[in-house]
């Protein structure tokens, strides 16, 4: 029966479609796992600026230029060992003075400003702070100064959006963004626009100890990032959006598979025993089709835990004594009747082996359907969990995506890619397990197909 | 049909017990009223006993719903009863707990009237076979495997590698009935009981599978029980009939005897409703006395076929159950008319 409904898929166009989307998402799945484990999966996507600081804030994805006239720069990223950086070494001028003097350089063609220019530098030294001047030359050779500083930590940063003595110097017109005055043509114009050509920036370091050192790194920060974009922590969205993938298959599977196949054990058993076994599950059926789900499902999340295989284990727990134990039964219960069952007691199979070789096989093709259009409704109810800010804390989810971008006022201030892109996943796992179910109903219970 | 009716066997020997023993049976269902609270009881079966010797074929005959399906169901241990006894080579049945009917229903084959019905739809013919060598412990798979071929080779069904990958559904009927049988001999049982074998099968084929059937009982010297409808294939085989009208045996009696001499009067208008015993067709019992069969859970009083009964005794059939008399050799009837003394009517 099983062979014979796999050759008649081939004549559902639906399932074919919904059958090669599952397989690509399982692909996907397997390349993620394998690819980002899991420890590191975790790691990416609670860490802070020390993994993501060199990637914009709430940048979009890269093909959005694809639709944009105007293109929106990539970020530009080098360190001082860049084969582009013209470095002239140290210079000893004084008994205890150095001077290091180091040219970057870079070309920006984009039609928009970047989002920020950010300096990373690193010093070494034993009592006297290094101090470097960081000079702005544009490409129409104008030298803009913007910054003296002394170097003291490992990891010090200089951002141009935070700069304010800069800030200040330069007269910022209310509401400006800083970058604008480094890179546009005119920013006292009405419509200041982007000077295309080579960028340079030289520091011009003073050191006052003989093996003091000093070490940099520049970001310009684009406004499109990667294929997914990031949020506003500047994670790379695709880390989340891939490991969502295997994250939603094996909950929304799990789940489905669970809950159908207790749900058929449980009706089995109800009705092989029949009496005060059926009645009392069929009470308890009752009771729980009248709880809510959700209520319950936020309690366990405040009051428990929201690890997802908590969440998992606590929707099983409360789907098994579901509508379908109904259905379920009234298939059973035709079963039970039927003289094959008969004949296995007459030759002596035992309680088990009748309920487990001759009643549940017999309902496994009305069961298959109904679970493979199960997942999308747990993937989904994961992902609702998730926005409610009740998402596993440690996993990135779809669901979690969606989450932040809520909570960030995503598309208030147009992020559309933050929500698109998850939902977007959603959907599709939602129409590829309905387009699969839906065949595979008409295949197993041929008399629907008439409807 | 063209087969001889067989001889009826000799009396066994007296000592040994009988393969299989009724002792005051009853089978009754329990009516319930909104699911609990007895509301009374069907009564499909009312006090049958009889004796079942080795090797032995009995039919019993009786229109729908008389309690037959019931009376099998009860001697396979499917149903547990009222009251009263099933001896298997002596021992109650259900004395022996879990295990003794185990080993009890290791001994019985059943053969079941809808052969589709009766075997699982998603097991292949080689899987229904292998489950009751599975279940009597047979843990070698070439053994089981041997024996599968072996039995399909005895219903027929050649060449068995045919079959074994065959699905029910993709048999004829007859193919599916003789699965059933070679399913309900498979672990040489002692006892085969066969529920309207034949009745949903093409007329066609119902000889070749009564002639199996028989074949099989000779060869392995059953003991077969052969519930059916059909007078014609009682006739040929079986070697007593058991007449039973409303949950009771009323007469019991060799087929040549039921036959020729039937004596009471429901089994006289079994026979009547069949226009010539011996021509081939249009045999059926189908065609039932005048009257309503009687109702299982109020059942008449006294003798339960007073009701339609032409020969009546006022005053004596609707008070009084009749005894069982031997009204010749090997030949019981449970009726008023040949009893010798009756007690003085009522009315
Ligand atoms: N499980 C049950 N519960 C209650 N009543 C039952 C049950 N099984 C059978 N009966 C009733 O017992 C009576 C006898 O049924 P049974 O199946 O033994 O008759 P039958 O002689 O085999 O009839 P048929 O020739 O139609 O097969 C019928 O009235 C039937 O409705
Ligand atoms: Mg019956």
């Amino acid at each position: 029966m099983l062979r014979g409904a796999w050759k008649e898929i081939r004549h559902y166009p639906s399932a074919v479609i919904g059958l090669v989307i599952i397989l690509i998402y399982a692909a996907i799945s397997v390349y993620t796992v394998i690819a980002i484990p899991y420890e590191e999966a975790v790691r990416l996507w609670r860490g802070g600026e020390d993994i993501w600081g060199d990637n914009p804030r709430l940048a979009a994805p890269t093909w959005y230029n694809l639709f944009r006239k105007k293109k929106l720069p990539l970020t530009i990223k080098m360190d001082d060992k860049h084969p582009s950086v013209k470095d002239l070494g140290y210079q000893q001028v004084d008994d205890d003075l150095w001077v290091h003097d180091l040219e970057y350089a870079f070309d920006f063609q984009a039609d928009e400003f970047p989002q920020d220019v950010a300096l990373f530098f690193q010093a070494a030294f034993q009592k006297k702070a290094p101090y470097v001047s960081i000079v702005w030359i544009r490409p129409d050779g104008k030298e803009i100064r913007l910054e003296d500083l002394s170097i003291r930590g490992q990891r010090q940063v200089f951002l141009v959006s935070q700069a304010q003595r800069l800030h200040k110097k330069l007269r910022l017109p209310e509401g400006m963004d800083p970058v604008v005055p480094l890179f546009a043509d005119d920013y006292k114009s009405e419509n200041p626009q982007v000077l295309k050509g080579t960028y340079k920036v030289r520091l011009e370091t003073t050191l006052f100890e003989a093996d003091s050192t000093i070490n940099s790194k520049l970001v310009v920060y684009g406004k499109v990032h990667g294929w997914a974009g990031t949020d506003h922590l500047r994670r790379d969205l695709s880390v989340a959006l891939l490991w969502g993938a295997p994250v939603a298959l094996s909950f929304g599977l799990l789940a489905a598979t669970g809950v159908s196949v207790l749900t058929m054990i449980i009706a089995a058993v109800g009705v092989w025993f029949g009496g005060w076994v059926d009645a009392a599950i069929q009470r308890i059926t009752e009771v729980n089709m009248v709880l809510p789900v959700l209520p319950i499902l936020i309690m366990v999340g405040i009051f428990i835990s929201r690890s997802l295989v908590v969440m998992l284990l606590v929707i099983v727990a409360l789907s098994i004594f579901g509508a379908s134990i109904k259905t379920n039964r009234a298939i059973f219960l035709q079963i039970k009747a039927s003289p094959y069952i008969e004949a296995a007691r007459s030759y002596g199979a035992s309680d088990l082996r009748i309920i487990f070789f001759y009643m549940i096989p017999r309902i496994i093709p009305t069961i298959i359907p109904s679970l493979v259009l199960g997942i999308p409704s747990f993937v989904f109810l994961e992902a609702s969990l998730a926005v409610l800010g009740l998402g596993d804390p440690v996993l990135p989810t779809w669901g979690k995506i969606l989450d932040d971008a809520r909570v960030n006022g995503a598309l208030l201030q147009g992020h559309f890619y933050w929500v698109l892109l998850p939902s977007f996943a959603l959907m599709i796992t939602g129409i590829a397990f309905a387009m699969l179910g839906f065949s595979l109903d008409r295949i197993f219970n041929p008399r629907l197909r008439e409807l | 049909m063209t087969l001889t009716a067989p001889v009826a066997t000799p009396a066994t020997a007296a000592q040994q017990p009988p393969l299989l023993s009724v002792r005051n049976l009853r089978v009754w269902y329990a009516l319930r009223k909104w699911g609990f609270g007895l509301a009374g009881y069907v009564r499909a079966v009312d006090d049958v006993s009889f004796d079942l010797p080795r090797g032995e074929a009995i039919a019993v005959v009786g229109e729908s719903g008389c309690g037959k399906s019931s009376l099998m169901r009860a001697i396979l241990g499917l149903v547990r009863p009222h009251s009263g006894q099933i001896l298997f080579e002596g021992q109650d049945i259900w004395a022996g707990g879990r295990e003794g009917m185990r080993r009890y229903r290791m001994q019985v084959g059943y053969v079941q009237q809808d052969p589709y019905g009766a075997l699982p739809p998603f097991m292949s013919v080689r899987r229904i076979l292998e489950e009751p060598l599975i279940l009597a412990g047979i843990k070698d798979r070439k053994e089981r495997l041997e024996r599968i071929i072996r039995v399909l080779e005895e219903v027929k069904m050649s060449p068995p590698e045919d079959f074994l990958n065959k699905f029910p559904h993709m048999l004829s009927g007859g193919q599916q009935q003789r699965v059933v049988i070679a399913r309900a001999i498979i672990r040489d049982p002692k006892l085969l009981v066969a529920d309207e074998p034949v009745s949903m099968l093409d007329a066609s084929v119902r000889v070749e599978i009564l002639k199996l059937l028989r074949q099989i009982q000779e060869e392995h010297n059953l003991a077969v029980i052969y519930i059916t409808h059909d007078l014609s294939t009682v006739r040929y085989f079986s070697e007593r009939i058991f007449v039973m009208y409303a949950g009771k045996l009323i007469e019991k009696a060799s087929v040549k005897d039921i036959l020729e001499s039937p004596r009471h009067p429901y089994t006289k208008a079994l026979l009547a409703a069949i226009p010539e015993p011996d021509a081939e067709n249009a045999k059926h019992l189908r065609e039932v006395p005048p009257g309503e069969p009687p109702s299982l859970v109020n059942p008449p009083s006294g003798c339960r076929f007073h009701p339609r009964c032409p020969e009546i005794l006022r005053g004596l059939c609707e008070v009084k159950e009749p005894p069982e008399v031997e009204v010749g050799p090997a030949h019981l009837t449970s009726c008023w008319l040949y009893a010798e003394e009756r007690p003085s009517r009522t009315a």
